[in-house]
C-alpha cells in the first residue's frame, strides 16, 4: 500500500463536514419554503453556519496534513 | 428591512469581489497564456522553486515552502526582494540583508557576523567553526527580522491607512450632510455593515459605540490580509492571516478586550452560575473557566485553518501539473484553481465577518445586562 493514513483522516473529516453542510442546506431550504419572507435572514445565517462546519473540517485537514509531515 | 440589510451585504461583498477578482483573474490568466506560449515560463511563474529541481518533485515540501514565512519576497523569475535580518544576541543587535545567506549560485552559505549564522529550514541558527548548528548558542538568539509576513503586514496596514484616512478626511471636510463620494462609497457600506449587522445586534444599542473602533480594526485587518494573501504575486503572496502567530495576536487582543470590559454579571456566570444548586455551581465553574480561554483559541484556529487550507488547495491544484509532468494537466488544474480562487474570495470575506461577529458576540456576552433579576425574584 502506498500513501499515508493522514489521507484517510482528511477523507473522514470531509464525510463529517459533508453531512453537516447537507443538514444545513436541508434546514435552510425547508425553512425558506415554509416561510419565504424570511429567506434573506435564513440565507445569511445558513452561510455563517456552513462556515462553522467547514472550519471544523479544515481543522481536521490541517491536523491530517501536519501529522503527515 | 431585512431585504435592505441583505442587499447592503450583497453590495459590499460584490464590490469587493469585483475589485479583487480582477487581479486574481489576471494572475491566473498569466498562467494560461504562458501555458500556451511557453511551458517553461508558466512553470516558473506558478511554482518557481519546483521548476529548478528537475529530478524529484515533492508536493508536500513545495506547498509548505510556499505557505511558510520567508526571509526573501519573491518577485519574478530569479528576482527577489531580500528582507533585512535583525538579530539580538548577547553582543547586541545586528542587522544585515538576508542576501548574505546565499552566494551567487543561490546556495546556502554561512554569514560571519558577531557569530556565524546559517539558515536552517528557514530559521536563523548559530553555527560553529565546523559549520554545525550550535543549539545552545541558537537559543540565545532573538530573531526579530522583517520577514515576508511582516513586510506584507506593513503593506496591508499602509493600504488600510490610506483608504480609511482618505475616507475619514472626506467626512471631516463635508460632514455627513452630502452623499458619499469616491472612496467613501466603498467604505460607508462596509462600516455600516459592521455596525448594523455585527455590533448592534450582538452588543446592543447602548454599548456598541465603545467597541466599534476595535471591531472595525479587526475586520479590516483580517479582510485586507486575506485578500492580499489571495494575490499570487508581489504586493500579496504572503500567507499572513494563515500564520498562527498573526491569528494568535488577534485572539489575544480579543481575549483582553472581552475580559477587561466584562462586568460583574459575566464573572458571576463563570464562577458562581446563578439559579443552580451549589454542587452544580462547583461543577460548572471549571468548565466555564476553560470556556474563557477556548473562545479566543477557537477564533485563532478557525482563521488560521481556513486561510491555510485555502492556500494549500490552490497550490495542490497547481501542483497537479508538476505531478503529471505534462502541459495538458493544466487544462484541469487551472480552471479548478480559478474556481477555488473564487470560493476563497468568499471565504476571505466570510472569515473576516465571522471573526468580527464572534468577537462582537463575546463582547456582548461579557457586557450583558442583568436580566435574570425578575426571573429570580419570581422563583423566591
Amino acid at each position: 500500500m502506498v500513501g499515508s493514513i493522514a489521507a484517510i483522516g482528511a477523507g473522514l473529516a470531509a464525510i463529517g463536514a459533508g453531512i453537516g453542510i447537507g443538514q444545513i442546506g436541508k434546514g435552510a431550504v425547508e425553512g425558506i419554503s415554509r416561510q419565504p419572507e424570511a429567506a434573506n435572514d435564513i440565507r445569511s445565517s445558513m452561510i455563517v453556519a456552513a462556515a462553522f462546519v467547514e472550519a471544523v473540517a479544515l481543522f481536521a485537514v490541517v491536523v491530517a496534513l501536519l501529522g503527515n509531515g | 428591512m431585512y431585504l435592505n440589510r441583505f442587499k447592503s451585504l450583497l453590495v459590499v461583498s460584490l464590490s469587493l469581489v469585483a475589485i479583487l477578482f480582477s487581479t486574481v483573474v489576471m494572475a491566473n490568466e498569466n498562467v494560461v497564456v504562458a501555458d500556451t506560449n511557453k511551458v517553461a515560463a508558466a512553470t516558473e511563474a506558478a511554482v518557481p522553486h519546483a521548476a529548478k529541481e528537475e529530478g524529484e518533485f515533492n508536493v508536500t515540501e513545495t506547498i509548505l515552502e510556499h505557505i511558510k514565512d520567508d526571509h526573501s519576497w519573491h518577485l519574478w523569475g530569479h528576482t527577489s526582494i531580500y528582507l533585512p535580518v535583525i538579530l539580538h544576541t548577547s553582543k547586541g543587535f545586528e542587522v544585515f540583508s538576508s542576501e548574505k545567506f546565499m552566494n551567487e549560485h543561490h546556495e546556502p552559505v554561512v554569514y560571519h557576523g558577531n557569530f556565524d549564522y546559517k539558515l536552517v529550514e528557514g530559521k536563523t541558527k548559530v553555527v560553529n567553526a565546523a559549520g554545525e548548528v550550535d543549539e545552545e548558542a541558537s537559543k540565545q538568539l532573538l530573531d526579530i527580522s522583517i520577514t515576508k509576513n511582516v513586510a506584507s503586514l506593513f503593506v496591508s496596514v499602509l493600504i488600510i491607512l490610506i483608504v480609511i484616512l482618505s475616507a475619514a478626511n472626506a467626512y471631516k471636510k463635508t460632514g455627513v450632510t452630502t452623499a458619499p463620494k469616491g472612496i467613501q462609497s466603498l467604505m460607508e457600506p462596509i462600516v455600516l455593515f459592521v455596525r448594523d449587522e455585527l455590533a448592534i445586534p450582538n452588543i446592543g444599542k447602548k454599548k456598541y459605540a465603545k467597541f466599534m473602533p476595535f471591531l472595525l480594526t479587526v475586520f479590516f485587518l483580517i479582510l485586507t490580509n486575506n485578500f492580499l494573501g489571495l494575490i499570487p504575486f508581489f504586493p500579496g503572496g504572503a500567507n499572513v492571516s494563515g500564520n498562527i502567530a498573526f491569528t494568535m495576536m488577534l485572539a489575544v487582543c480579543v481575549f483582553i478586550v472581552v475580559n477587561l470590559s466584562a462586568n460583574k454579571n459575566y464573572w458571576e456566570h463563570i464562577f458562581w452560575m446563578p439559579g443552580m444548586h451549589w454542587s452544580m455551581k462547583l461543577f460548572l465553574a471549571p468548565i466555564e473557566l476553560i470556556g474563557v480561554f477556548t473562545k479566543p483559541i477557537s477564533l485563532m484556529i478557525r482563521l488560521f485553518a481556513n486561510i491555510t487550507a485555502g492556500h494549500i488547495l490552490v497550490l495542490s491544484l497547481i501542483c497537479i501539473i508538476f505531478i503529471f509532468k505534462t502541459v495538458f494537466a493544466s487544462a484541469i488544474a487551472v480552471p479548478f484553481a480559478v474556481f477555488i480562487g473564487v470560493i476563497e474570495l468568499l471565504v476571505a470575506f466570510l472569515q473576516a465577518y465571522i471573526f468580527t461577529m464572534l468577537t462582537a458576540m463575546y463582547i456582548g456576552m461579557a457586557n450583558e445586562e442583568h436580566h435574570h433579576e425578575h426571573a429570580d425574584a419570581a422563583h423566591h
